[in-house]
């Protein structure tokens, strides 16, 4: 088979996945830029009509299709094609892959079905006891369920592959993709248990009462690690592929390897720091977590010296030179899929300190609930992320469609501003948390905002918003035209990134996942069981609310 | 480890270690020598039962020592219960929140006070007011249409 054949039998889901992310991508964008205008006392929302006016509609619009939906279509079909250029070679199961897609797609419609008709306004986290319409709930699982037959698929494909080479190391690319899969699998499982034994059956009038520590603490059990979830596609763009598209090497293998295993064991017994203010657990348990979200930390600092170091070895070959000037030799406005990605890693960096700041325990009490927190986010996933899938698809979509990128010029526009865009209403936000100004509050109408006070903070905040709504506007701009209209026929292939140093021998270790799996699920038994075991069985079980 | 990682990056990897080391030090240092904490398990009291167990059946303000005070504060969609407490300045006053129907949240900008109140689980927290003025509290935690009007105030009067 040709490089080309591999990928013909998957291109149409791996396709139509990316086209739904896109309009994900709008859909919870364009509800973006109002909540962010709301930040600076502008109103928008009530040009909209009913329903779609209410704040906190939209604000779950948003979370939900970015966070559950955008992030997940782009994944399942990313992580696919890693998988099949890795091994080269075509999923295992087409079935199993048409069925991942439509259930994810059904999951997706179930879901905002009752969202945008007003039945489900509890936000991406919802958090019980706020009572949804219960297909919203169903909807949600049945889009993690799609994950996870994604995962298997992935996993079928590599079996497969394992027969046919046995004393063949995995290609990175694709074992990188299996480790995602592997920490995701692990990490899905609070949501899940969530989601099947206590929101689904009460939503539906099968459970009288549910509880709601427990609930909040399955979903941060999932909450935290999806944003590496979210994050490591994004990593194996960094490490497995920009390293060619600079045309440098990866400087070193074994590292990456390493980096990818150590996020099973560390992504998950983490995410108490998301309730370090919360009553009902004690502080010795929070202690353990916020030591163990230190851990988490150190797979991302090593990335920042392997990956620049991949980058610097590039831009040294193409001819730079001096200590920094190399760094002018990227293509920062020639190739948007390059710049796309060395942007997003700009506020990559700035979101590690302040996740730092957000895990150390005391100082958390300062930014909780503020307006820090999304600030952090945005950078994270609105930035790092969501650029670097940016970056991506520059070369995806012209590799499933066969058809030329409509404008490399308009494309780097595009990362740039959003850059911009995303810095600007990122500082603006860490302001206002600094401020005391709350998250998710609809602030317009708050009668305590002081927009006199906070006034240029606020402002950047929209500003920024406005910016990326109009970067958003053109990355969808030149999607479509490409799509639809670009008549060259493209001239792309998978990057895929050498090693610097042939690896010669390498410990077994870090070709195997198991023993990996095996650790993180005596850590999560350490770090999450005893907790739930206790607020489950002892704290009270309360009824539900509709409060919107 | 293996042959081709570069003496740069393992370099790199102790500073990265060290620095993460001496960042939990500091973590533990601040929890256990400086004892600054945040919320911990102070005990459970069902929805249902708030109006009838001390001291939530009551809520509002009791002195229950030398410039210290108690104020007890029911959290509910959209008020806090009682919106507005008095003291004297320099007095120190220990919250006792609870929530009577969904997740709240307790916040006053400018101090460390900053707790989720969850139906089902008591939360305290305790705090010295040491400048005259209004303290506005306002719930930082998602609760319905209303939210964002959720808000109270603390007023400490000069002596």
């Amino acid at each position: 088979m040709n490089l080309a054949e591999i990928y013909r039998r998957d291109a149409w889901h791996m396709r139509w996945s990316l086209y739904i992310s896109f309009v994900m991508l709008a859909i919870g964008g364009f509800y973006g830029t109002l909540q962010a205008l709301d930040k600076m006392g502008v109103d928008l929302y009530r040009y909209l009509p009913d329903p779609l006016y209410r704040y906190y509609l939209g604000l779950t619009v948003h979370g939900v299709t970015l966070g559950w939906m955008f992030t997940v279509f782009f994944i399942i079909a990313f992580l696919n094609l890693v998988t099949i250029h890795g091994l080269r070679r075509p999923l295992a199961s087409p079935g199993l892959a048409k069925a991942t897609f439509g259930l994810a797609v059904l999951g997706a419609v179930a879901a905002l079905i009752p969202t945008f008709t007003n039945e489900a306004s509890v936000l991406w986290t919802f958090y019980a006891p706020l009572q949804a319409h219960p297909a919203f709930y169903i909807g949600l699982t049945a889009i993690v369920v799609a994950t996870w037959t994604a995962g298997i698929n992935a996993y079928l494909t590599w079996r497969s592959w394992k027969r046919e080479h046995p004393n063949v190391r995995t290609p990175l690319m694709s074992f990188a993709a299996l480790t995602t899969w592997a920490m995701w699998a692990l990490a899905s499982v609070g949501v899940a248990a969530s989601m099947l034994f206590q929101l689904i059956p009460w939503s539906s009038g099968l459970l009288a009462q549910v509880n709601p520590l427990l609930n909040r603490s399955l979903f941060w059990f999932t909450g935290h690690p999806v944003v590496y979830f979210w994050l490591l596609p994004a990593y194996i763009s960094w490490y497995t592929m920009l390293p060619a598209q600079v045309g440098g090497r990866l400087f070193s293998e074994s590292l990456a390897r390493l980096v990818f295993l150590a996020f099973i064991p560390f992504s998950i017994p983490t995410g108490l720091h998301h309730m370090f203010p919360d009553p009902g657990i004690p502080h010795s348990t929070k202690l353990l977590h916020a030591i163990l979200t230190f851990a988490v930390v150190f797979p991302s600092l090593v990335t920042a010296f392997t990956v620049v170091a991949s980058v610097e070895e590039g831009a040294r070959r193409n001819g730079g030179t001096g200590r920094f000037r190399w760094i002018l030799r990227l293509p920062w406005l020639t190739n948007p899929a390059v710049s796309g990605q060395l942007l997003g890693m700009v506020l990559f960096a700035t979101g590690g300190i302040t996740g730092i700041i957000n895990a150390s325990y005391g100082m958390n009490l300062v930014v909780h609930n503020t307006m820090w927190i999304p600030g952090h986010l945005h950078t994270q996933v609105a930035g790092a992320v969501t650029l670097t899938w940016m970056a991506a698809s520059f070369w995806l979509i012209p590799l499933l469609t066969g058809k030329k990128l409509w404008s490399v010029r308009l494309s780097t526009l595009q990362v740039w501003t959003w850059f911009f865009g995303m810095a600007i209403m990122a500082r603006g936000m860490h302001w206002m948390g600094m401020a005391g100004v709350p998250r998710r509050v609809h602030l317009t109408y708050a009668p305590y905002a002081l927009f006199d006070e906070w006034r240029l903070a606020g402002w950047l905040v929209g500003a920024g918003g406005v910016l990326l709504f109009l970067s958003g506007a053109l990355f969808l701009y030149v999607i479509a035209m490409t799509v639809w209209f670009s008549r060259s026929p493209a001239q792309v292939e998978v990057p895929e990134a050498k090693p610097l140093h042939p690896v010669e021998r390498m410990p077994l270790v870090l070709d195997r996942i198991t023993p990996w799996v095996t650790v993180t699920v005596v850590l999560i038994a350490i770090a999450w069981l005893p907790s739930i075991y206790r607020i489950a069985t002892t704290h009270p079980y309360v009824q539900g609310w509709r409060l919107w | 480890m293996a042959t081709d990682i570069d003496r740069y990056e393992l370099t790199w990897i102790y500073i990265c270690v060290v620095a993460l080391l001496v960042l939990f030090g500091v973590l533990l240092y601040s929890a256990y020598a400086l004892g600054i904490h945040v919320e911990t398990d102070v005990g459970q009291i069902h929805p249902a039962q708030v109006a009838t167990t001390p001291p939530f059946d009551q809520p509002g303000l009791r002195m229950i020592g030398p410039d210290h005070y108690e104020a007890v504060i029911v959290a509910r969609a959209w008020v806090f219960d009682p919106p507005e407490i008095r003291v004297p300045v320099g007095s120190t006053v220990t919250f006792k929140l609870t929530s009577i129907d969904v997740i709240h949240g307790f916040k006053i900008p400018r101090t460390g006070i900053n707790r989720m109140i969850v139906p089902g689980q008591i939360s305290e927290v305790t705090h010295r007011f040491d400048e005259p003025g209004t303290y506005t509290f306002f719930c930082h935690e998602y609760c319905g249409s209303g939210h964002h009007i959720m808000n109270g105030g603390i007023v400490v009067e000069p002596r």
